[in-house]
C-alpha cells in the first residue's frame, strides 16, 4: 500500500496509482489526475466516471463492453474519451480499484 | 454429469428426470486444440450421447426455444412444452463470430479459423497441412473467453508445429490479445510472457479488436490501431446460449451469462434453477474444471434444496488448466476467485506428480490422461479424488 497526495490530501492507492479506498477519491481529485493524463474532463466524462463508481460499488465486475452497453458511450466513443486502454485510464481517474478479468 | 450424479441420489419414485440436448454427439471439447496440429483425429473426441444417460431417464434432442420461469415451463424449438420443479440449465457458451464486423466473412475458413468448435479445428487442421507460412496472427476478440489459456496454447503448439515441419523461420507468429499481458493473473502472466518470448511469439497486448477488413487482411481495433495477418485464427466474442436471451434471463453484458449466486450456484432470480458451467456469470474461469467441481457443489446444494435445508455447500471459484506448451512438455496452473496461480506442486505437496507454473512431461500426459478420466469419470457422475475446493499444500507462496 502506498500513499499519494493529490490536491494536498494524502489517499491511499496500490504500486500502479490505482486508488483503493474509493471513498477517499473527490470530484477535483478526479480533475487531478485527468490532468496528470492529458484528459480535460467534459460531462460525458463525468457520466461515465458515475457509471463505474455505481457499478463498482454494486459489485458488478467491469468490462470495456459492459461501459459500452451503459447507454452513455458506445465503445468507440469510450476509447475517444480516454485514450489508450479506456477501462483502466477511466478506473484510475474515478478513484476505483484497478478492474480485474475473471479468468 | 449432473444427471449421472443425481439419478444415484434421489428417489425415483417422487422424481422424473429429463434431459433436453440439441445435440446427439457429444464433443470432448479439450481435444479441439489438438485437431488443427494432427494430434487427435476427429474419432478422438465424439461419442454418443445416449452413452452416457441412464435408460430410464427421459432424452430428449431439441433445442430449448425459452425457460418460462414463472410458469415452470420449459419449450422446445419443436413445439413441444416441459413442465419441472427443479431446472438445472448447462447451456454453456459458443464462439460468435457475427459480433465482429469482418470476422465471418469472405475470407471465413479460407484464411481466417476458429479452433473452438469442431467444424472450425478440422478446417483449420486441412489448412495448416499445406500453409507454406507467413504471419500467422492469434487475436482474442473479448476478454471473457471459454478456457482462457488455450489461445496460448495453441500459440506454443503452432511454434512446435511449424519447428518440427521445418518451417519456422518462415512463420511469423502474434498473439493480440485485449488483456494487458499474456494472462490476468501476475505470477502466471510473467511465467507465461517469458515463454512467449522464448520461442519467439509477439504479444501485441490491450487491442479490443473493431473489425476485420477481408480485402486488406488486417485486423482493427477500436483505437484504430491495425495488424495484418496472413492467416487468422480467432478467439470470436463467446456468448451463452440463445435461450438465455429469448427467456430475458442473461446479463447486462448482452452476452447472455445467467445472474448466478456464486457460492451455491442458484440462479439468481429463481430458486428452483440452478446454472452450472460456462453458462453462469460467476467470476472465475470458464473452463471444464470449473463445472466439475462446480458439479460437486451443485449435487450437495440441490439435495439440500428438496429436502428444503438451507444450501450450505459453497464454491470458491476453483479452477485448473494444464497448458500445453508443445515439444511434449506442459505447464499446470490452479486457483480460485481469491487466490492466483502460485507455483508447487499438484495435487499432492512435494510429490506432485506435476508441476504447477513449471514447464514438464509430467504435465503433458496428466493432459492427454485426462481425456480418459472425461469419458469415464467425469461424464459418468463419478467424483475425482483431488480436491473440490482449493488447497493451499504444495503451493509456494513467496516465489
Amino acid at each position: 500500500m502506498t500513499q499519494l497526495t493529490i490536491n494536498n490530501i494524502p489517499v491511499d492507492v496500490n504500486d500502479e496509482g490505482y486508488f483503493t479506498n474509493p471513498e477517499q477519491w473527490t470530484k477535483e481529485m478526479g480533475q487531478e489526475l485527468a490532468a496528470t493524463a492529458g484528459i480535460t474532463l467534459t460531462d460525458k466524462h463525468y457520466e461515465v466516471i458515475d457509471f463505474l463508481r455505481t457499478k463498482h460499488k454494486e459489485g458488478v465486475a467491469l468490462s470495456i463492453r459492459k461501459v459500452g452497453k451503459s447507454g452513455i458511450v458506445d465503445i468507440k466513443q469510450f476509447y475517444a474519451l480516454f485514450p489508450g486502454g479506456p477501462l483502466k485510464v477511466s478506473s484510475k481517474i474515478a478513484g476505483i480499484p484497478k478492474p480485474v478479468s475473471c479468468v | 454429469m449432473m444427471l449421472n450424479k443425481l439419478y444415484k441420489k434421489f428417489n425415483k419414485k417422487e422424481w422424473k428426470f429429463t434431459i433436453v440436448d440439441k445435440e446427439e454427439l457429444h464433443y470432448y471439447q479439450p481435444g479441439f486444440l489438438f485437431i488443427p496440429f494432427g494430434i487427435y483425429e476427429p474419432h478422438d473426441v465424439i461419442k454418443f450421447k445416449k452413452e452416457f444417460i441412464p435408460k430410464e431417464a427421459h432424452f430428449i434432442i431439441d433445442e430449448v426455444h425459452q425457460i418460462l420461469p414463472e410458469k415452470n415451463k420449459v419449450e422446445l424449438k419443436g413445439g413441444k412444452e416441459l413442465s419441472y420443479d427443479l431446472l438445472i440449465i448447462a447451456t454453456g457458451t459458443v464462439p460468435v463470430p457475427e459480433e465482429t464486423p469482418g470476422l465471418k466473412d469472405k475470407l471465413w475458413y479460407k484464411d481466417i479459423f476458429d479452433f473452438y468448435t469442431f467444424e472450425g479445428a478440422t478446417a483449420l487442421a486441412d489448412k495448416l497441412r499445406d500453409w507454406k507460412g507467413g504471419k500467422l496472427v492469434i487475436n482474442i476478440a473479448e476478454s471473457i473467453i471459454k478456457c482462457p489459456v488455450a489461445p496460448l496454447e495453441f500459440a506454443f503448439l503452432a511454434d512446435a508445429y511449424f519447428t518440427e515441419k521445418g518451417m519456422r523461420d518462415k512463420v511469423e507468429i502474434s498473439y493480440v490479445t485485449p488483456l494487458s499481458g499474456a494472462f490476468t493473473k501476475p505470477k502466471a502472466t510473467k511465467m507465461l510472457s517469458a515463454l512467449l518470448g522464448e520461442k519467439g511469439i509477439q504479444v501485441i497486448p490491450d487491442f479490443y479488436i473493431e473489425s476485420v477488413n477481408n480485402e486488406e487482411k488486417k485486423i482493427v481495433s477500436y483505437d484504430a490501431k491495425e495488424v495484418a495477418f496472413d492467416l487468422l485464427v480467432s478467439v470470436p466474442v463467446n456468448m451463452g446460449a440463445d435461450m438465455v436471451e429469448n427467456s430475458n434471463m442473461g446479463d447486462e453484458d448482452d452476452l447472455n451469462f445467467i445472474p448466478t449466486d456464486k457460492e451455491t450456484l442458484q440462479s439468481k432470480a429463481h430458486e428452483n434453477i440452478f446454472v452450472i458451467g460456462d453458462a453462469t456469470n460467476v467470476p472465475t474461469s470458464k473452463a471444464g474444471a470449473v463445472a466439475h467441481f462446480e458439479a460437486e457443489i451443485l449435487e450437495e446444494n440441490i439435495l439440500s434444496y428438496i429436502n428444503g435445508e438451507p444450501l450450505e455447500a459453497k464454491f470458491d471459484g476453483h479452477a485448473n488448466c494444464f497448458i500445453e506448451t508443445g515439444f511434449g512438455k506442459a505447464t499446470l496452473i490452479d486457483f480460485n476467485y481469491t487466490t492466483e496461480p502460485l507455483p508447487g506442486k499438484y495435487p499432492l505437496p512435494i510429490i506432485g506428480p506435476m508441476g504447477l507454473l513449471k514447464v514438464t512431461r509430467a504435465n503433458h500426459y496428466g493432459k492427454l490422461m485426462f481425456k480418459w478420466i472425461y469419458w469415464h469419470m467425469l461424464l459418468t457422475g463419478k467424483t475425482l479424488p483431488v480436491s473440490t475446493h482449493l488447497s493451499m499444500a504444495g503451493k509456494e507462496l513467496n516465489s
